[in-house]
């Protein structure tokens, strides 16, 4: 087995699903909480929302460290941006600073992200910024490892102008669905959803994730099911 | 190295000025990744820039060419860069990161009117350039060039370019993975420039022989 194959035009993938989603008034973004070094769990409910400004928020796959530091100068930047322009910045300007440290910085850092939020110009927008710091504007970004299982998912079930609850429960299907394939994700369901109106958080916890192919309902023990399908003690 | 890259742009002189087609496909690594990535962006009145290879250099140089764009324009003196400055300047760009072993890895084809006079021409990623009638890059080398050489010539009508760069890009959507099908065709005349709205061609498979290929090869694959 060539463990050590260096491949240079395949990419890396990532640990993580996460995925942004506009919708009719808003966007969606949701990702998985599986943080893994290799094949241990490091973190099995970690948060990879995270917040820029009031309306903007960044799905960060793909190293911890990087997309955590780049986060962290965004924020930073954002925030004395909006002083200087004393209104909420707009979700191109935060894509924008995202794209120009992952550009800048591309031989440094391995992390993918999905910039979504609100803001009152252009409404809800989904920016995609992958390896390598392309800047690309999407109805729907979907990102990470887990990503792969989703892109027919995604080819079949999007449509343009969802409600907020169906592009939430497509969310919430889909990162499930990648969950159920994808090593690399795991853990619960987390959705955040930016409109006018503000920004809401949700938990989806793993038990309450619909059950795919060959998987079954947990149960607390076997001795439930014993008791439950006959009396009797076992038949050899 | 490249992570979104764009596959092959090609493009022609014609008549009144010049052609060029990509299709806008952006892949990432083996997957078709991104399908509405405009590859052909219109620079300055007087020219065209089409790239394949990784999309982030692209948007950079979209930013810098910007930059020069704005200050040829503050100096009003009457003079506006054309397709032959431009060349030039992304050539020493290009060649210059190809010397600091940090090269902004895309293949550009530039291509614009100025003042009548038809320019077209190519840098590749390590600062090779030259100028011609039809260029391509990535697999149009070898796919589309050869086509061009024999089929391209001088005066051509604009449905005459259209439909040898259709030619051209339809044998790519064929034979080259990466192609995505769906495709932009721009024009630059003396009077402007326009890039098509998105469109799909069509494909042929109604080869008897596709039907089952190994009916006469019992055995073959």
């Amino acid at each position: 087995m060539d463990l050590n194959q260096d491949d240079l035009s395949a990419p890396h993938s990532m640990g993580t699903t996460i995925i942004g989603v506009t919708y009719n008034g808003g966007v969606v973004l949701g990702a998985d909480s599986r943080t893994s070094t290799g094949v241990y769990v490091a973190n099995r409910a970690s948060d990879k929302i995270t917040q820029l400004t009031d309306n903007v928020y960044v799905c960060r796959s793909g190293s911890a460290a990087d997309s955590q530091i780049v986060s962290d100068y965004v924020r930073y930047f954002l925030h004395q941006h909006t002083i200087q322009l004393g209104q909420p910045a707009t979700v191109k300007v935060a894509a924008n600073l995202v794209r120009l440290i992952s550009y800048g910085n591309k031989n440094m850092l391995q992390t993918g992200l999905i910039v979504g939020g609100w803001d009152k110009y252009e409404g809800g927008k989904i920016y995609g910024i992958p390896l390598g710091g392309t800047l690309i504007e999407q109805p729907f970004a979907i990102g990470g490892s887990g990503s792969s299982y989703l892109y027919g998912f995604f080819d079949q079930a999007w449509k343009e102008g969802m409600t907020k609850d169906e592009a939430e429960q497509l969310v919430v299907k889909a990162v499930s669905l990648a969950i159920a394939r994808d090593g690399a994700s795991g853990g619960v369901v987390r959705t955040v959803i930016i409109n006018s109106e503000g920004v809401t958080r949700n938990f989806y916890p793993g038990d309450k994730l619909p059950l795919w192919h060959e998987e079954l309902e947990p149960q607390n023990s076997l001795l439930d099911i014993l008791n439950t399908t006959s009396p009797e003690p076992m038949n050899m | 190295y490249p992570y979104v890259t764009g596959s092959s742009v090609v493009a022609i002189k014609y008549k009144d000025g010049i052609l060029m087609a990509a299709d806008m496909g952006g892949s990432y690594g083996s997957t078709l990744r991104y399908k509405s990535v405009e590859r052909i962006k219109p620079i300055g009145k007087h020219s065209l820039l089409g790239a394949s290879g990784e999309i982030s250099d692209f948007q950079e140089i979209l930013q810098n060419l910007d930059e020069l764009i704005l200050y040829d324009n503050m100096w009003d003196d009457g003079n506006s860069l054309g397709p032959k400055e431009l060349h030039s300047y992304l050539t020493r760009v290009m060649y210059n990161r190809r010397n600091k072993f940090d090269p902004l890895w895309s293949s550009l084809v530039l291509g614009g009117v100025k003042k009548g006079h038809k320019y077209l021409g190519m840098v590749s990623m390590i600062g090779l350039n030259f100028e011609d009638n039809h260029v391509a890059t990535g697999f149009g080398n070898h796919l589309a060039r050869p086509i061009l050489r024999d089929e391209w010539h001088e005066n051509l009508s604009f449905e005459d370019g259209v439909k040898l760069l259709e030619k051209c890009m339809r044998v790519l959507l064929y034979r080259d993975r990466s192609t995505v099908n769906k495709l932009q065709i721009a024009k630059i005349t003396e009077e402007g420039v326009t890039i098509s709205q998105p469109y799909s061609l069509k494909t042929f498979w109604g080869f008897s022989a596709f039907q089952n290929p190994t009916q006469d090869a019992e055995g073959s694959w």
